[in-house]
């Protein structure tokens, strides 16, 4: 809507303006340094607050691996945390029992979520709609099962303990104030971002928002819909594991709740705060969900939940696209 | 053999109580999926408030039990119709993500109004004591309070099958969820019937969640807990079908207590891995209708 008006005001012929807005969207806008330089300055006003900082980011590459199939290709997901907890076990076994090499972790952790991503996704996107939702949920459910039983090797209900993650490239320790791991985030959210913006812009990327918009349109011109969806599914859950395994390495420690129900929702709550399939929206809804978290519940912890979601319908009733779309609104 | 007999029919049992609390608390959720195409998650909610009625009526006023269960399907019926008249009515026409947030929200705030109202704890169930002794059938003696339970579903769901083919009011939402604008087109108000399925789904819900709390504990992540439940029921019977949750909740109540029962090791496993089974062979589920 508004772009028509803005090609009636600029009299340039329709056909121009979009091909040029289309040569346009894949560059580098100044606005998109903001979140690297409000890390680096957090970093530098926080420097108590690393730890959590790390958690942040980790969490925003969760978010960030989550928006590529629920923001661009639509596949609308309760069970996110499996690949997620995936990572991080896989991550935290390998370190606690003698590999502690963080990178090959982290790959580790990646080729294992991407593997349940790529599995589950055979059977899971062959439905749409409520299936599909329920399916998911299913397989998180399946997985934290299996850790919860298999408490020989993941500890069961106490968590996975005694992890000991080497100092990266046998160079950088992992000290106690939390400065390499924050780093280390950061790097590691920064090169996934970096792909997941190529993957977006790419040609692969724009037929998934195709997909996503109407599937059908998208068969019928001979896109292999099913395929595709199959492909970003199991990226997604690559870059999910990563973030898992970030979290694991940085705590020493993976939990069941790394497989819940809970962070499958939380992911939701934070992408529907920062805005949903733009890429962006992850780095603005998770430091605001998660410092608020680390303020509030420990005042309130029950009633943290209430906040949280009568936020969730407020924000669905009169507010779609989170902060992002607020933004929009307000340039339009 | 007798053994085996014996555990079989304990199962079959028990299974069955499981699945008619599974069914009545589903059906309502598979017909508004069908008929709205609403993907309410916290239909659970509802019949959580059906168990905390219940529970604290007998527990705290001694109300006695079949009032109780009344006022229970009434007032969550009653609740549905202004969350429905107040929020579900916006996002009838939103997509898939904004119904699972404004339904996830209403998820985390029941949790915490539960905790607020009745404390982290289960709520216990007290059966009168008309239906807590056991029944004699001859070969062998069954629990009263689950046999209860499973000729009351016995009951509603024949009720309900009646309802639905029999009247004018059934007709009508068969006809909706078959074509919805054609329903329109013949002048069903389709508005007021979307209300009235929602409140009677929901009130059946309650009922369900009242009537199996001591099977399903009501407590405050009940909503949470039992979602996938809910959802695996659903979605294996086929939405928008009164029939298919019903078998899709015998399938499923007699495996999970079968299950549970000969491999406690194993747990939920198999549950799950027989609804992907199922779902990998018929993914509009059982009783789904084409596209």
């Amino acid at each position: 809507m508004a772009t028509e008006g803005l090609v009636r005001a600029s009299g340039i012929r329709p056909g121009e303006f979009a091909v040029g807005a289309f040569a346009r969207r894949h560059r580098y806008h100044p606005l998109e340094a903001l979140p690297w330089l409000a890390a680096l300055a957090a970093a530098i006003v926080f420097p108590n607050y690393l730890p959590l900082g790390s958690q942040i980011l980790a969490t925003i590459l969760f978010a960030l691996s989550a928006d590529l199939v629920l923001g661009y290709a639509g596949i609308v997901t309760l069970g996110h945390a499996a690949f997620f907890g995936t990572g991080a076990y896989t991550a935290g076994i390998l370190a606690a029992n003698g590999w502690g090499e963080p990178l090959t972790g982290l790959l580790a952790g990646a080729v294992a979520a991407g593997l349940v991503g790529f599995l589950s996704g055979l059977v899971v996107l062959r439905t749409t709609g409520l299936t599909l939702l329920m399916q998911t949920l299913v397989v998180a459910t399946l997985l934290h099962e299996a850790a919860n039983k298999a408490s020989s090797i993941t500890g069961g209900d106490d968590g996975l303990q005694g992890m000991e993650v080497w100092p990266i490239f046998g160079v950088f320790r992992f000290d106690l104030f939390g400065r390499t791991a924050y780093a280390y985030c950061l790097v590691v959210l920064f090169v996934c971002w970096w792909l997941a913006r190529r993957l977006v812009h790419s040609p692969f990327g724009r037929s998934l928002t195709g997909i996503r918009e109407n599937a059908r349109r998208m068969h019928a011109i001979g896109t292999p819909v099913a395929h595709r969806r199959l492909v970003i599914y199991t990226i997604s859950a690559a870059l999910a594991g990563i973030s898992g395994a970030l979290i694991a390495q940085t705590t020493q420690f993976v939990g069941l709740t790394s497989l819940s129900l809970d962070r499958s929702g939380t992911v939701l709550i934070v992408l529907i705060i920062g805005g949903v399939g733009q890429l962006y929206g992850a780095f603005i809804g998770v430091p605001l969900y998660m410092v608020a978290q680390d303020r509030f519940s420990e005042i309130d912890p029950v009633y943290w939940y209430f906040w949280i979601g009568l936020l969730m319908v407020v924000v669905v009733v009169f507010a779609r696209g989170g902060v992002l779309g607020l933004f929009d609104r307000f340039r339009r | 053999m007798t053994d085996a007999f014996s555990a079989a029919v304990s199962i079959l049992f028990h299974g069955t109580a499981l699945a008619m609390v599974l069914y009545l608390i589903s059906v309502g959720l598979s017909v508004t999926m069908g008929l709205m195409g609403f993907v309410n998650l916290a239909h659970g909610v509802f019949a959580m408030l059906g168990g905390y009625v219940v529970t604290s009526l007998i527990g705290r006023l001694g109300v006695p039990f079949v009032i109780a269960l009344g006022a229970a399907t009434v007032a969550t019926a009653l609740a549905s119709v202004v969350v429905e008249r107040l929020l579900y009515r916006r996002l009838y026409s939103a997509d898939d993500l904004d119904q699972v947030l404004l339904t996830m929200g209403l998820i985390f705030m029941s949790v915490a109004a539960a905790t607020y109202f009745w404390g982290p704890l289960a709520q216990p169930m007290h059966p009168p004591p008309w239906l807590s002794g056991p029944i004699n059938l001859g070969f062998r003696s069954f629990p009263g309070y689950r046999s209860f339970l499973i000729l009351c579903g016995a009951g509603l769901v024949t009720a309900l099958w009646l309802g639905l083919e029999r009247t004018h009011f059934g007709v009508r939402i068969r006809a909706a969820v078959d074509n919805l604008r054609m329903a329109q087109s013949v002048g069903v108000n389709t508005s007021r019937l979307f209300t009235l399925t929602f409140a009677l789904g929901s009130g059946l819900a309650g009922l369900g969640g009242a009537l199996g709390a001591d099977l399903l504990a009501i407590e405050p992540t009940y909503a949470l807990e039992n979602l996938v439940y809910f959802l695996i029921v659903v979605a294996v019977g086929g939405l928008g079908s009164i029939r298919g949750p019903f078998v899709a909740a015998l399938v499923i109540g007699i495996a999970d207590t079968g299950f549970k029962y000969l491999l406690p090791e194993l747990g939920a496993f198999f549950i799950y891995a027989l609804t992907m089974v199922i779902l990998l062979w018929r993914p509009r589920g059982l009783f789904g209708r084409a596209a």
